[in-house]
Order: C-alpha cells, then sequence, then structure tokens
C-alpha cells in the first residue's frame, strides 16, 4: 500500500499538524520508503495468531480497576501562573470571544 | 575534603563507600563532575550531551543531604524525558523548551533517596524518537570516543556523559534499543529492564507497550548496582509497573557451570561484518572459558521485528504526543481559531522525525488501513514473543548477540528514515517481547568499541547480570575503552 499527497492532507489533519504544501511530496516518498517495508508483514498467516497474543502477556497481571491519587511535589498554586477558585486560568481563545465574561 | 583526579571513572559502589566512610565528600564530587564537563566541552560548544544542568543547585542537593544509601554522593545524570522539578524537561523538542515538571519520576526519588545527586539532564533524539542523538531540537551529541560519530541513540546524551566521565551511572530510555544501541557506540554497559521492572511513572511516553527506563553504567557492577535501586513495584503510580519486590542482581559469582547460552542464527547473518563476528566470537569463546555452554538456536521471526516495531512505535506515539498541542504544555503558536492553533503549535514545535512517526502512527491507526497494519502488527509481536518463549522452554538461560551490526557512525551519514531505523535491527525484539536485554562492551572494530547483547526471560535479570559479569571479566572492561 501506498500513500499520496491527499492521503498525508488527510491524516495530517487527523493528527492536528500543520504541513505546509511544499512539504507534501517529500513526506509522500519518505512515509511510502518506510511502509514499503511493512509489506513484509501480509505474508504471515492470520490463523491461530491472535490466541496467542494473550499467552504473551503471561506474567503481567492486571492491577485493581481503581482510581489512585499521586501527590504532587508542589500544590498545583505554586507552579500555575493563575488560578481561581482552584481552577487554572489560561488565555482566552480567539474562538471564546463571544462566551461571555473576560477570565 | 577535595576529591582525587579522575575519581568519578572508580566506579559507583566505591565512590559510595567513601562517602559513607568520609574520604571523600559529596560536595567534592559534584564539583570534579562539573569540572569534567568543562574539560570535556560537555556543552553544546562541543559534546553537546548534557541539555540543563545547575552547578549550584547541584552543590546544594550535595551538601544537605544525609551521607548514607547505596548510591551515597554519587553524580547521576538522567535524560531529558525523565521528570524533575529542579532541571527543566524539554525531550529534546523545542515543544518543552523551558518546561519544568511540578513532580519527579519515580526513578529520580529512588536515586536521590538511595544519596545519588542529579548532576545534568542529558540530550536526546526528540522524544526518544531517533538512533543517534541526530534528531534532537538542540543540535546532535557527539561521541566522546571520535566526536566526528554519533554516540548513538536516542538516548545519546546519557551514554556520552557516562563515557566522558561526568558521572559513573546515567539513565535513559529504552522503547527499541535506546539505551543498548548508545552504550556498544560509546564503550559503556546500558540495561534495559524486564518491562515493568522499573517504574515509568514520570517518564515522558513515547510508546506504551514499549517505554522502559534503562541504565548506564561504565562498568556491569555499576549497571547491577543502579538496577537493585531502581528495581521494585510503583503500582500505584504507574499502572503498568510489576508488583515484584526489588531483587538482587550484583554478585561475586564468575562460574558459569551449568548456563546454557543460545547463539540465535538470525542475529549473525551473512551480511554480519567480519571484524564484528570476531568480537563476538572472542566473547563467546571468553564465557565457554567460564563453564556456559553454546546452542544454536532460531528466533524465526525476527526479520519481522523491524516492520512490526515501527507500526506499533509510530501508532503509540500518535497517540501520546496529541497531549502536546499547545494548551496543556509547553509553547503555543498562535493560528486560525483553536484547531489553527493547534496545527501551528505542532508542526512549528516538532522536529521532522517527530512529525514523520505522528503521521505514520495515525496512517496506520486509522480506518481502512487499522486491519491491515496495526491490527496484524500486533498478531505478528505475539510471535515474536513466542520465539523467545520457546527458545526459552528447550533450556536456553540466556542469547548472547551482537548490540549493532556496526560501530558508530559519521554524524550525518544516515539520512534515509529507514536506513535509520535498521540501527535497531538486534535490539527491537526484547522490547516487542518485553524481555530484559544489556550490552557490554566487547572489543573494538576500526577502533571504535562494539558490544554483546545478553537477552534473558522476563524477570530473568540476574542471570543476565550473571553472563555479563563473566563477558567483563573475562575481556577486561577497560581494555575497551
Amino acid at each position: 500500500m501506498a500513500v499520496s499527497k491527499d492521503d498525508v492532507r488527510h491524516i495530517a489533519g487527523l493528527a492536528r499538524v500543520g504541513v505546509p504544501e511544499e512539504r507534501l511530496d517529500g513526506l509522500v516518498t519518505e512515509l511510502n520508503g518506510i511502509l514499503k517495508h511493512m509489506d513484509a508483514l501480509e505474508r504471515v498467516p492470520n490463523t491461530g495468531i491472535a490466541e496467542q497474543a494473550d499467552a504473551a502477556r503471561a506474567g503481567m497481571p492486571l492491577g485493581a480497576d481503581e482510581r489512585s491519587s499521586v501527590p504532587l511535589e508542589r500544590p498545583r498554586d505554586q507552579f500555575a501562573p493563575l488560578m481561581r477558585d482552584g481552577f487554572f486560568l489560561v488565555p482566552r481563545l480567539a474562538t471564546h470571544d463571544d462566551a461571555g465574561e473576560q477570565s | 575534603m577535595s576529591a582525587p583526579r579522575e575519581w568519578i571513572p572508580a566506579g559507583a559502589a566505591s565512590i559510595a563507600a567513601a562517602v559513607r566512610e568520609g574520604t571523600v565528600s559529596a560536595t567534592a564530587l559534584v564539583r570534579e563532575s562539573f569540572d569534567r564537563a568543562a574539560s570535556v566541552k560537555a556543552g553544546a560548544d562541543g559534546l553537546n550531551c548534557i541539555l540543563s544542568s545547575d552547578r549550584d543547585s547541584s552543590l546544594r542537593a550535595a551538601e544537605s543531604h544525609p551521607v548514607g544509601g547505596a548510591l551515597a554522593g554519587v553524580p547521576v545524570v538522567l535524560k531529558d524525558n525523565i521528570a524533575t522539578t529542579t532541571l527543566t524537561t524539554s525531550c529534546g523538542s523545542k515543544i518543552l523548551e523551558g518546561y519544568t515538571s511540578p513532580f519527579n519520576a519515580t526513578v529520580a526519588n529512588k536515586l536521590q533517596q538511595a544519596g545519588a545527586i542529579l548532576v545534568g539532564k542529558a540530550n536526546m533524539d526528540e522524544f526518544a524518537m531517533g538512533s543517534s542523538t541526530e534528531f534532537s531540537a538542540y543540535g546532535a551529541a557527539r561521541n566522546p570516543i571520535d566526536t566526528s560519530r554519533v554516540p548513538g541513540g536516542s538516548s545519546g546524551g546519557s551514554a556520552a556523559a557516562v563515557a566522558a566521565g561526568l558521572a559513573p551511572i546515567a539513565l535513559g530510555s529504552e522503547t527499541g534499543g535506546s539505551v543498548r544501541q548508545p552504550a556498544a557506540f560509546c564503550g559503556i554497559v546500558g540495561v534495559k529492564p524486564t518491562y515493568g521492572l522499573i517504574s515509568r511513572f514520570g517518564l515522558v511516553a513515547f510508546a506504551s507497550s514499549l517505554d522502559n527506563i534503562g541504565v548506564f553504567g561504565r562498568t556491569v557492577d555499576d549497571s547491577a548496582l543502579a538496577m537493585q535501586v531502581l528495581a521494585g513495584d510503583d503500582t500505584t503510580r504507574d499502572a503498568t509497573s510489576a508488583p515484584r519486590p526489588a531483587p538482587t542482581f550484583r554478585t561475586d559469582s564468575r562460574d558459569l557451570t551449568g548456563v546454557v547460552i543460545g547463539k540465535p542464527r538470525e542475529y549473525f547473518p551473512e551480511s554480519l561484518p567480519a571484524p564484528m563476528r570476531e568480537q563476538c566470537d572472542r566473547a563467546i569463546d571468553a564465557l565457554k572459558a567460564r563453564g556456559a555452554t553454546f546452542r544454536d538456536v532460531s528466533l524465526p521471526h525476527t526479520d519481522l521485528a523491524l516492520p512490526v516495531y515501527y507500526i506499533i512505535a509510530p501508532a503509540e506515539c500518535s497517540a501520546n504526543l496529541a497531549r502536546f498541542d499547545g494548551v496543556r504544555y509547553g509553547m503555543r503558536i498562535a493560528g486560525d481559531g483553536l484547531r489553527g492553533m493547534y496545527e501551528a503549535t505542532r508542526s512549528k514545535g516538532f522536529g521532522a522525525e517527530v512529525t514523520r512517526r505522528i503521521l505514520l502512527g495515525t496512517y496506520v491507526l486509522s480506518a481502512g488501513y487499522y486491519d491491515a497494519y496495526y491490527r496484524k502488527a500486533m498478531e505478528v509481536r505475539a510471535l515474536i514473543s513466542k520465539d523467545f518463549t520457546d527458545v526459552w522452554a528447550s533450556g536456553v538461560h540466556a542469547l548472547f548477540t551482537p548490540t549493532t551490526a556496526s560501530p558508530a557512525f559519521q554524524i550525518g551519514a544516515i539520512s534515509d528514515p529507514y536506513e535509520m531505523y535498521l540501527c535497531d535491527l538486534f535490539t527491537v525484539s526484547a522490547n516487542l517481547a518485553e524481555v530484559p536485554a544489556m550490552s557490554v562492551p566487547i572489543g573494538r572494530v576500526q577502533g571504535l568499541p562494539v558490544g554483546g547483547q545478553i537477552i534473558a526471560p522476563k524477570f530473568g535479570e540476574a542471570d543476565m547480570f550473571r553472563v555479563a559479569y563473566a563477558v567483563e571479566t573475562e575481556l577486561g572492561v577497560e581494555a575497551h575503552r
């Protein structure tokens, strides 16, 4: 399988990475240069492999599914530039201009 | 009280013993480390192995620290993706330039509790993606053995710092060989533990199912000592930490009678250069002289390890690095609206290799390609793991291979991304199978150090170290620097 310029534009959008138009050709070449080596996996048959995945995890038991609180070295208000009512204050974004009161 | 010249290369155990006995002070050792850094030009105008350090802060830590501990007064260097509150944690990236963590990694706390003194954060390939430390946003690090060559990567700064004598111990991180390969290139010892043996709490994630914190030491004993300090249960902070007590790795025994070592044929291909093969044969003869028995074995899916790795690692990286978006951490570049800000920040903040891997990972996880790439890679990963369990079940205690196919290459010599990935040819399988592996110096090729790799079953570090001690004792570690 190989990627096209449109594919790279699409995945860059999914990944939220801005890719300049002049960089697209280079990325297509680089990604296809890598992906052609992945085709080696096609020769491995599928049958029976999925069951072995669990066996490979033997010896690494799952932990309890519960939340734990990790204490910070310093209180949050010592490293946050601005806080109010226990929340971090962050710069207002242009897209929030109509959102009401300025923080 | 002053430290004798060249005290730091004496080794961590003897340094700590001297500090505990009061014959040398922690502050003298910190001064020696910084003097050494100045004399070897560890900064950006030289080896470029240290990204941040603070002499006064390290001296204050040395002055205020209690004298006890297994690493009392021992200067240590940490890779710049290990969170510390006293020095910045940039991950070698512009996107985290100047970032200081509000908490310490578990390993940083454990070193501190053992008496070690942090003297610097080490250069690295950006977010640990690379095999040469040329992909750092802060410039390439250089190999102290030959400064025209790379120190390996991605933990090249940590390896160079130990090889240059700034500290006897440094920490790196391993996702596909990023401790073992630079250790081999710099003529020192590098250890990748079993997945889960050392807590990853505070390690900035690259590929979570493959990441490990690893240890660099000038000697096998220094590495074993550091591993003992770092290993152990941290399940309250790291969900992948193994709930096991810290084992003992140090030993005085150099006898390998009864130990069966496998020589996997896939790691000794026809294409392996003859000088590399000769150095490996020397090491094998040395191990036989200590009583080990060698057996030819096969890990039949080894040739698929690189394709599997370079699907799984980018896939996981594309998810882990989504958090660096200009809102929660580090730099922010204004753009057209919220989405424009995300894209501008990530475009300017990430370097070429990180961008390439994020795109590759996003592609293999995207609709229509997930089954063909990611699911398939996970299935073949299980086969690679099974190769190892089959070998252990046949009565083999450890494997011996070359760590790399060649010694350190010239800075700038490799420009093709996949050619760079080939540097990990002999190392990625251990990460995929979650087994421990380490590199020990075995000799020189073209005047440059090369390493031999010892691989052991999960949580089989004690046997792995026994073999490593024997290699070092027989071949003489100092002769290879």
